[in-house]
């Protein structure tokens, strides 16, 4: 199949095939970046904006160097370099920059929807680096790309998600994600971080930690969302690092070859022990490698898409 | 000025009119309804109606006219422009204007402007508190004096119970209803429904209980102190099931629900188009349907519009940000008509709805077609399709969910104390 979408919003938007091709086209990606001279000409001439209103190191600087992996000009603008201080709105940003003609622009906000916006009217395509609470597409595909990678399929498995999941852009763009497949998914968490209806997404809730990591073949662990007022959902961070901390005991209920995910920055000692986070089951920096080459792939397919 | 509108089918609910007659206005009175009314001459208009419905002038019990403070949004003028076009011929304004209208001067000015430049009657609301900030109550009676004929801190509850209390006793002595926007600010600190809409799309969301618990709470104080409540844009199934169950035993209290409540879910909002957004947010199926049973059942009295226009700016921003409010005036009537279309009520409920209901509440001596009232009149069709064009809008507000939609039904002429102050080319 081909490519045809101008932007990547959300992972609600994705059939499976389009899931698939992303997947597929990374592994090939993957190797140049184990490659000597770790470069390719595939995006020679194209201009590449990312457009981060909110701090980020992985997702930003993982976008910079897969589209410098690909010959592409990129340009950096955060929110408190940007005219966004200076009061001037996000659809009047957008199209001051679009006159500069990017080929895509890459955006990270607070607001759900923000991408969105850029999307109706801008020419360039848009990539959703994270908006709100709503969906962090590139991650979910990344993770994805993990999952496939360590287990060798994505069907089957049981995946259990674990923390803030109420205010996880993470969690939901990987429950969408993972729908797609014959998977089955368990949200755990504190009550009041598990978001209402989210029943109606096709997963189970389960508040033990115990027992939601039984049989798991993937734990992916997400950080409370300060920013998001995540803390005053919670009494204390000690009291939820002894119910949702992940420990290595908590492993022994899992699969025998269970894999630890983690989107980062992990907070060591609060959801995720140093045992954890640093053992033979966390694959969190395979993540991390892995993001360059998804990255790399969505740039190339949104760039060369069938107009 | 005298009117003949021949061949409509008139209904009048007040009256139980529903029948093929001819409506005879002379001056600003209805001077006599009939078969065949024979021409005198010297009419102004003979307007022949056949195949329409000729109607009581609509009364509109939520509107919001955004003058003073806020005339880039929309006008007096302006909004009694859509509303004249919408088929009404009352309005009652809600008083979160800038100033706030919550004493004498700003009451007079709404007036005076209404008369000045207003294409429809204007019945300004006083806000209960001053300037909205649930402390202490507004000069009511010095207001009332000035011609408000009801009171709401709309766009916010009263959130104070004892507050809330004093000025439903108060509001006793001049005999106005107090209108209670239901929402309890410490659950509701969101923009859409919680609901699927809020774990699809991570927006913080409004629970329905933010509104049911100050739906039975208003209700449980003003049936202490013995005083009119009514209950407005009322969204949720579960306010409708309270509602139904202390009408039962109360009957001071009336409530109304606007058109967007009946015809958009929540789902509506997941594509982040800030049109959709709105307070109390658009609510969930099983909630549409409830409003609809509570249309059908009665226990919903009226249809308001909750008209809330927004210049481009407010609304043109990220979702989070954007302005609540749709601007209503001119789409209420067809969309109201689709619940005739669907069967939920009859043209006659539907009227009364939108005549009868709203005139009792406000005490309103219009909302009949009585020989001898004053003409308040409207002539529409049920049948004629449209496209609803923003663009098109005499309200300076663009902000409607329902742009590009096919609709059923318009209003083509409206005369208010026998002067025709919007006339469609169709008719």
């Amino acid at each position: 199949m081909n490519w045809t979408k101008k932007d990547l919003l959300e992972i609600k938007d994705l059939t499976k095939d389009e899931i698939l091709l992303i997947i597929e086209t990374a592994e090939s990606f993957k190797e140049i970046s184990l490659r000597e001279i770790k470069k390719v000409p595939t995006l020679r001439g194209k201009t590449v904006i990312t457009l981060f209103y909110e701090p980020s190191t992985r997702t930003r600087t993982s976008f910079e160097i897969a589209a410098k992996r690909l010959s592409a000009d990129t340009i950096n603008i955060s929110a408190s370099t940007s005219s966004f201080v200076k009061g001037e709105t996000l659809k009047d940003t957008g199209k001051n920059l679009e006159s500069m003609k990017p080929d895509v622009i890459i955006i990270r906000h607070s607001m759900p929807g923000a991408p969105h916006i850029l999307a109706k009217i801008l020419k360039s395509s848009i990539i959703n680096a994270g908006d709100g609470a709503h969906e962090h597409p590139t991650q979910a595909l990344l993770d994805l790309f993990t999952i496939k990678e360590k287990k060798g399929k994505i069907d089957g498995l049981k995946i259990v998600i674990i923390g803030d999941i109420m205010h996880s852009r993470v969690a939901r763009s990987n429950i969408f994600a993972l729908k797609q497949f014959d998977t089955e998914i368990i949200c755990c968490g504190p009550a009041t971080m598990i978001p209402p209806y989210v029943e109606k997404l096709g997963v189970t809730v389960e508040y033990n930690i115990n027992k939601a990591v039984k049989d798991a073949d993937v734990i992916m662990m997400l950080r409370i969302q300060k920013e998001r007022g995540g803390i005053s959902y919670i009494p204390s961070i000690r009291e939820y690092a002894v119910l949702y901390g992940l420990k290595k005991a908590h492993l022994e209920n899992a699969k025998k070859d269970v894999i630890v995910m983690h989107p980062g920055p992990i907070n060591r000692g609060v959801e995720i022990s140093d045992e954890v986070a640093d053992g033979e089951y966390s694959v969190i920096l395979d993540q991390v490698e892995n993001g360059v080459a998804v990255r790399m792939a969505i740039l190339y397919l949104l760039t060369g898409r069938e107009q | 000025m005298k009117i003949l509108i021949k061949k409509g089918r008139v209904i009048d609910p007040k009256n139980n009119i529903d029948e093929i007659l001819d409506v005879y206005i002379n001056g600003n009175i209805i001077e006599k309804i009939g078969k065949n009314i024979k021409e005198k001459g010297g009419e102004d208009f003979i307007i022949d109606a056949t195949d329409h419905i000729v109607a009581p002038g609509f009364i509109d019990v939520h509107v919001h006219l955004r003058e003073p403070g806020y005339e880039y949004k929309e006008t007096i003028k302006t909004g009694t422009m859509a509303a004249a076009k919408g088929g009404f011929t009352s309005v009652l304004c809600m008083a979160n204007t800038d100033p706030v209208n919550d004493n004498r001067s700003v009451t007079e000015f709404i007036l005076k402007k209404a008369k000045l430049e207003g294409s429809c009657r204007v019945f300004p609301c006083g806000a209960i508190t001053k300037g909205l900030k649930c402390e202490e109550l507004s000069e009511i009676g010095d207001m009332f004096d000035a011609g408000i004929i009801a009171i709401s801190d709309d766009g916010k509850s009263v959130k104070h119970s004892g507050v809330l209390r004093k000025a439903l006793e108060y509001s006793k002595i001049f005999g106005i209803p107090v209108i209670s926007h239901c929402e309890d600010t410490d659950l509701s600190q969101g923009f859409i429904n919680e609901g699927i809409a809020s774990v699809l799309s991570g927006l913080d969301a409004v629970p329905s209980i933010a509104e049911e618990i100050i739906v039975q709470r208003d209700i449980m104080i003003a049936k202490y102190v013995n005083a009119t409540i009514h209950l407005t844009h009322i969204s949720t199934a579960g306010s409708v099931d309270i509602i139904g169950r202390e009408k039962d035993n109360y009957k001071k209290i009336t409530c109304d629900t606007c058109p967007h409540y009946f015809t958009l879910t929540e789902e509506a909002t997941l594509k982040f188009d800030t049109n959709t957004k709105v307070n109390p947010p658009l609510r969930s199926k099983k909630d549409v349907e409830a409003i609809k049973e509570g249309l059908k059942n009665g226990i919903i009295d009226i249809i308001a519009t909750d008209h809330a226009p927004h210049d481009l700016p407010s609304k043109d921003v990220e979702f989070n940000l954007a302005a609540s409010g749709i601007s209503g005036l001119e789409t209420a009537l067809a969309l109201s008509l689709t619940l005739v279309h669907e069967g939920v009520l009859t043209l006659s409920e539907l009227i009364k709805k939108f005549t009868v209901n709203p005139a009792r509440l406000l005490k309103l001596p219009y909302g009949d077609l009585k020989e001898g009232n004053t003409a308040d009149v409207i002539v529409f069709n049920p049948y004629i399709e449209w496209i609803v064009d923003k663009n098109t809008f005499l309200s300076k507000g663009k902000n409607t969910p329902f742009h590009g939609w096919k609709l059923k039904g318009k209003n083509l002429l409206t005369i208010v104390g026998g002067e025709i102050v919007y006339r469609d080319g169709l008719i």
